[in-house]
């Protein structure tokens, strides 16, 4: 039998720089580490999943981002999106909230409601979860900067409904290093910026010990530039930074790092993602394992949010991306992740319009419904191919790590902007790759069509009128309010702030008054100061 | 080249936008084009800009938004622009631009627009051959 030649395939390597070979056996498997640590779905090292059943027991929750002018518009979203099946809630925040400005500041004209929903006071938050069961729907709160403040609305809100916080279940982004990396809704300098982060973590373990308080964002890096294993090794680095600082504070591992969480991207390569995430889950078991010594085997779970991946969208044939976001679905389904949130096929344009987000809804629903996606625990384990990049990708996440170690640590490297010049130069390289032709992406670089400029897309409207209903409520509850009451807790928090205390409390009781976000933050800004962003290029 | 010297572009981010990855593209891409290229960071007010452009003596002012509010800020800028004596700097604009707004955009003085997707090369060519 005469063997073919390979001379005319051509070489493969994947965006993490490994390369891919056309066939796998059980040689490359073992050269590669072996098979040891595949072990069990719900057993350590969790490569296979942190649930024994996985979805045969509870199917991912369904999350899409939504939020957009005024808190009532929002509710309006929320209930149509939960009617239509949606299991969890995923809110976005308009951008002076995320940035802690109220509705009213110079820095807001132009920005109230515009890319999610305004928040100025409690208020908001009554008017926009109103009717909606929080212990049904779980609640995710994309929000970083200005996290504090709406975490503690959100539960002065559910106790103001009768809620028990000390079992409200639900998360916070609050992943603030990666917002210096990209995103950029960063307030205040990184050491004090850490330290917030810490102040919600403890707060969260003593008083509401169900909810996430922080979700670390590995999908905004690798949006910024980074490659998928640089996406895991830096959201593991910023993670480990949170715990050092908690551990430092006087806590124990296993009294919160069980409610640790993860958001990562997915665009690209599908088995190299589905790698990536099986070698991330039993890397980071083995991080908290054997480094952090935790003994709770949920302290070592690597939860996650995934779905997304903007960057690989297109502004070109839109409705491609429907096609996209349903792969990307199914990626997150195979990579066994807990919760999923799709991009929307316009997002390359706007926030999603309500025709939109009910397509993504559809296609998560589709996959869960109809293809057996769920009948069976990580379902591409043991295939040659698989098992060999996951552990090729798992040593480049260590070695990734290790580098960032040895350059004096992740929060040294970011606050020198030494990993915003590495993910930015990796952006442009990725760019230029899209206009060689050697990334293809269809209807962008290869299969255009003349049409391609008209772009028939309906688009999510926007209302000018929003920043005027949102400042008049601003300034009814500012006439009405305690101003004893709200001048005392702000105090308290500038105080808890210099004195280095926890400032958690202070804020709850300042939010329970109403004092607004960006007098809250306005009180952190006078002790701590604001970021100065290095710029580097 | 503007004289004897290279040209002169500021990247500008202006408003709360912390959508960077597009301007940073563009501002490294035209620098190894050989520009002179100024990075302001993020969240700027339409008045740092105009004085940074001043101070730097920019031939070039390139803004990036990608949040939508790209209409009630160069309306903003424009005004300044106008005081500011800077009506002879090529004002750019790039970022998620839907073609409906082009026309507006153009009407208050931008001189070019660069919507997500725009080759590179088209930014730099439009400098070199509007900047005389």
């Amino acid at each position: 039998m005469s063997r073919e030649s390979n001379s005319d395939i051509k070489p493969v390597v994947n965006e993490s720089g490994i390369e891919i070979k056309p066939v796998y056996t059980p040689e490359d498997v073992a050269a590669s580490g072996g098979s040891g640590r595949i072990g069990m779905p719900g057993e350590f090292p969790f490569t296979r999943g942190i649930h024994r059943y996985m979805y045969r027991k509870q199917p991912w929750t369904m999350r899409q981002y939504a939020g957009f002018g005024t808190p009532e518009e929002t509710n309006a979203r929320f209930r149509y999106l939960i009617d239509n099946g949606q299991t969890g809630l995923n809110v976005a925040f308009d951008l002076p909230t995320q940035v802690g400005l109220d509705s009213d500041d110079p820095m807001s004209e132009g920005e109230v409601g515009r890319v999610g929903m305004a928040v100025d006071t409690l208020k908001d938050f009554e008017i926009a979860f109103d009717g909606i069961d929080l212990d049904k729907i779980t609640v995710s709160l994309t929000i970083n900067g200005a996290a504090p403040a709406l975490i503690a609305m959100y539960f002065a809100m559910a106790e103001k409904r009768g809620y028990d916080v000390a079992r409200l279940r639900g998360t916070a982004q609050n992943d603030i290093l990666k917002e210096f990396i990209g995103r950029g809704t960063w307030v205040f300098p990184v050491e004090p910026s850490i330290n917030l982060v810490g102040d919600t973590i403890l707060y969260c373990a003593e008083n509401a010990p169900l909810y996430s308080p922080v979700s670390v964002c590995g999908y905004h890096i690798r949006e910024s530039g980074a490659n998928p294993v640089e996406e895991m090794a830096y959201a593991f680095c910023i993670a480990k930074a949170y715990i050092d600082h908690v551990l430092a504070r006087g806590m124990a591992i296993d009294d919160f790092a069980s409610r640790l969480s993860f958001n990562f991207d997915i665009f690209g390569n599908l088995f190299e993602q589905v790698a990536k995430f099986r070698a991330a889950r039993r890397l980071w078991a083995t991080i908290l394992k054997e480094k952090y010594h935790a003994a709770d085997p949920r302290s070592m779970w690597m939860r996650m949010i995934a779905g997304g991946g903007g960057a690989g969208l297109t502004v070109e044939q839109p409705e491609n991306n429907i096609v996209r976001g349903a792969y990307y679905a199914l990626v997150s389904a195979l990579s066994g992740t807990q919760t999923m949130a799709l991009c929307c096929y316009d997002e390359a344009y706007t926030i999603p319009s309500e025709a939109a987000a009910r397509i993504s809804l559809r296609t998560m629903q589709i996959l869960m419904e109809e293809i057996g996606l769920c009948d069976t625990v990580d379902p591409l384990a043991g295939s040659y191919y698989v098992e060999t990049l996951t552990n090729q990708m798992e040593e480049r996440i260590r070695a990734v790590m290790a580098e960032v170690d040895a350059q004096g640590g992740i929060v040294k490297a970011i606050s020198e902007g030494r990993i915003q010049d590495a993910v930015s130069r990796q952006a442009l390289e990725r760019v230029k790759k899209l206009e060689r032709g050697e990334t293809r992406r269809v209807g962008m670089n290869c299969y255009r069509a003349e049409e391609d400029e008209q772009r028939p897309v309906e688009f999510h409207p926007f209302k000018e009128e929003v920043a005027v209903e949102q400042i008049a409520r601003l300034d009814r509850i500012r006439a009405e309010r305690d101003h004893g009451a709200v001048q005392r807790a702000l105090d308290r928090v500038r105080a808890d702030a210099d004195k280095g205390r926890n400032v958690m409390p202070a804020v709850v009781e300042a939010v329970k008054h109403y004092a607004s976000v960006g007098e809250l933050t306005k009180c952190l800004v006078d002790i701590y100061g604001r970021y100065e962003e290095p710029i580097c290029l | 080249m503007v004289a004897d010297r290279k040209i002169r572009v500021l990247v500008a981010k202006p408003g709360l936008d912390g959508h960077d990855v597009g301007a940073k593209v563009v501002a490294r891409s035209l620098k190894e084009a050989g520009f002179d290229v100024t990075y302001t960071g993020l969240r700027k007010s339409p008045e740092e800009i105009v004085r940074r452009a001043r101070e730097l003596d920019v031939d070039v002012i390139g803004l990036s938004l990608l949040s939508g509010s790209h209409l009630p800020f160069c309306r903003r800028f424009k005004e300044l622009r106008e005081k500011q004596d800077l009506g002879d700097v090529l004002w750019l604009v790039g970022g998620v631009i839907p073609d409906k707004d082009h026309e507006v955009l153009k009407d208050l003085g931008v001189d070019g627009i660069f919507p997500t997707g725009t080759p590179l090369e088209s930014v730099a060519d439009f400098i070199r051959a509007n900047v005389s």
